[in-house]
């Protein structure tokens, strides 16, 4: 790694604080994912890529800046990629699942707040994230009042523009939201100094089509029982999806999609057959918060599906095709997007429908519902999700935690004991 | 022999039993190092099978025990063959307290567990009696002699400490102030019996079962008896076992 340290000096990084955050990853990364067993063997891209996390990437990012392109940062995938992408500039979605810097950010933001906010704020001030110090501007989006609020303060710090993410799916929710996509086309054609016309529109499509595509895949051989692939792994997969190079991803991830379709024809699994399968349901995971998988698979269950922004509501929905003209294709991107299920819309009914659906899809034994401290639209949304699941006969558990490991033992027994209530059939006596 | 333990953050409990019924049991401070304790404990028994609970359950099972299954499931079988009509469990236990309901077979159908901090836990009650000079013992029956609930406000085993330390500088009575923490206690618990509902017949387990004061604000708040054993911390013990035994 030492021969990125001119790049990291370069970009402004604090040296001293990034080397210790380095030096945590490994130890953490040895003990939660290379202990696996029988882990595919295409996993070795993703050790790879960990073991470059602030290296090789960045350095590509880097490149792309010298050779004129631009690298645009962002927090949510309400932010259209394809855009971003139809204008050259690489799109990298930002560190914010640690609380290694978590002082720093309490400084300028209250102590009880979402720990995702916290997190990215303090990667930001300590100068510790080189995604962070790599991007020309950082796209934010008013999802919810703390993200929308922190935008305020870390405009103060670094290039921030804010998309108005709409809160239903009204006929004037939707005509703003194609607006807001069109002024963001525009402020990428004045970033990176490109027209973004039909055919720049139609490459960003395909690119990202291909990506979401290649996840589907991916999560479809979640399907099977034994599971080819572990929750964690699926999960690190779905993670590096927002910042990797997105054509070398793809392909990658389609070689352990042939790799995991092997295993299935061969009954292989990483988990025994019958082992408990596990939906995760809420705030996404982001990288390297992979607290809850650990614990719930050294239970012996499985998880076998996200339901979350890092997950199924990334790749759920594709743009479709749309006319030849550039302002067809916006709308058609514009429409992919009103499509998610974000617990902050109201009213949120799709996602009550989706979690059933991905229940009956994935064969799932028992829903965990997690969310993050201080997030009001999951946490608050757990009650008709909860009231849906009893009414359907799925178990579920209510987690929710922040990025700390201080209540990891309290975690793994209400989790044990969860994947212990369902391991036993309706009505066994003991 | 077929032996269960439970290796909790206060005190270890272990019960054998004969292929029938219970043959000993014991109950010992976990103190500085629960693993030598626990050796100690079950060695004696050279049991065909041991099964441990609790918070020590996974260093439990990497050396001398044969599985392991969590407190929920090792009370909920316990607790049942000491009440065979038994739909709710409390159990408030030295760091965490947990609310199990039953289905009418006995099957573990709902909990709830405090989350992360010792407010409501045996933990809290064992500080606040220290504070006010009593021991275990003492707390609860001394504080069902109150004539009146001096409010604690803080659930922060630490806060709570120095608001019990400034209110007995207000010379309010000692008692008074431990009626006040023990209807802390129940309401903390409360809201969690609520979240997974109430059927008969309900039973407090754990340590804290044996606090006549607890038992006696329980049975008011919710209206309903109480049941307890006279040795209520060795259910979760018990059930170890019991699962020893039939495996």
């Amino acid at each position: 790694m030492s021969d990125y340290r001119e790049m990291w000096k370069e970009l402004g990084l604090d040296l001293e604080a990034h080397d210790q955050l380095l030096a945590v990853i490994p130890q953490i990364y040895g003990d939660i994912y290379l202990s696996q067993k029988d882990r595919p063997e295409g996993m070795g891209y993703l050790d790879f890529v960990m073991s470059e996390i602030h290296g090789l990437r960045v350095k590509e990012l880097n490149d792309l800046r010298a050779a004129g392109g631009k690298v645009v940062g962002t927090f949510c995938l309400y932010v259209p990629e394809e855009v971003v992408l139809a204008s050259g500039a690489a799109c990298v979605g930002i560190c914010g699942g640690a609380d290694w810097p978590s002082a720093e950010a309490e400084a300028v933001l209250p102590r009880n707040l979402c720990p995702l906010i916290k997190s990215f704020m303090s990667f930001k001030l300590a100068k510790v994230c080189p995604y962070f110090e790599s991007s020309d501007m950082i796209v934010g989006e008013t999802t919810c009042d703390g993200k929308k609020k922190t935008y305020e303060v870390l405009g103060e710090y670094t290039n921030v523009y804010v998309m108005h993410t709409p809160q239903t799916k009204s006929d004037a929710s939707r005509k703003l939201w194609l607006e807001e996509v069109k002024n963001f086309k525009d402020k990428m054609e004045e970033l990176s100094g490109k027209e973004i016309d039909a055919s720049a529109l139609d490459r960003g499509i395909a690119v990202v089509n291909a990506k979401r595509a290649a996840l589907r895949r991916l999560n479809e051989a979640r399907k099977a029982d034994p599971v080819p692939i572990s929750g964690k792994d699926a999960l690190l997969i779905q993670q590096v999806a927002f910042y990797d190079d997105p054509a070398r991803f793809t392909e990658m991830i389609n070689k352990i999609s042939d790799e995991l379709e092997e295993r299935i024809t061969d009954g292989i699994g990483v988990a025994g057959k019958g082992a408990r399968r596990i939906l995760v349901s809420g705030c996404p995971m982001a990288i390297p918060n992979w607290k809850l998988h650990h614990i719930v698979e050294s239970t012996g269950a499985v998880i076998v599906a996200e339901e979350a922004c890092i997950g199924h509501r990334y790749f759920r929905d594709m743009v479709d095709e749309a006319g030849p003209e550039a302002d067809t294709k916006l709308e058609a991107i514009a429409n992919r997007y009103m499509k998610l299920d974000c617990a902050c819309f109201t009213p949120n009914v799709e996602r009550i429908d989706n979690i059933l659906k991905l229940v009956d899809d994935y064969n799932v034994d028992g829903v965990i519902h997690y969310s993050l401290q201080f997030c009001d639209p999951f946490t608050v949304e757990y009650n008709s999700v909860e009231r849906a699941l009893k009414d359907a006969g799925v178990p579920v558990l209510k987690i929710e935690t922040d990025y700390s490991m201080e209540d990891t033992g309290q975690l793994s027994t209400r989790v044990e004991a969860f994947v212990e209530t369902i391991k036993e059939p309706q009505g066994a006596t003991v | 022999m077929y032996v269960g333990i439970d290796i909790g953050s206060r005190y270890i409990k272990v019960v054998a039993l004969n292929g029938g019924g219970v043959e000993d049991f014991e109950v010992a401070d976990t103190g500085f190092n629960p693993y030598e304790r626990s050796l100690e404990m079950v060695k004696p028994y050279n049991a065909k099978r041991t099964i441990a609970t609790g918070y020590g359950r996974h260093f439990a099972r990497e050396d001398f025990a044969d599985g392991v299954i969590t407190e929920i499931k090792a009370h909920a079988i316990g607790v049942r063959v000491l009440f065979p009509n038994c739909r709710t469990i409390i159990d408030i236990g030295g760091q965490d307290s947990k609310v199990i309901s039953l289905d009418e077979s006995g099957r573990v159908a709902d909990f709830q567990m405090n989350d992360r901090c010792a407010a409501g836990t045996g933990k809290f009650l064992e500080i606040m009696a220290k504070t006010l000079g009593f021991s275990i013992d003492e707390f609860g029956t001394q504080s069902l002699t109150a004539e009146k609930a001096v409010r604690v406000n803080s659930m922060c085993t630490v806060f709570a400490e120095s608001e019990v330390i400034s209110l007995l500088a207000k010379k309010e009575e000692p008692r008074n102030i431990a009626l006040g923490l023990h209807q802390s206690i129940i309401e903390r618990v409360s809201s969690m019996i609520h979240r997974v509902g109430v059927n008969d017949d309900i039973v407090l387990s754990g340590g804290v079962g044996r606090n006549p004061c607890i038992r006696e604000l329980f049975g008011q708040k919710l209206g309903r008896l109480i049941y307890t054993h006279d040795h209520p911390e060795i259910a979760g013990a018990l059930g170890a076992a019991i699962v020893a035994q039939s495996e």
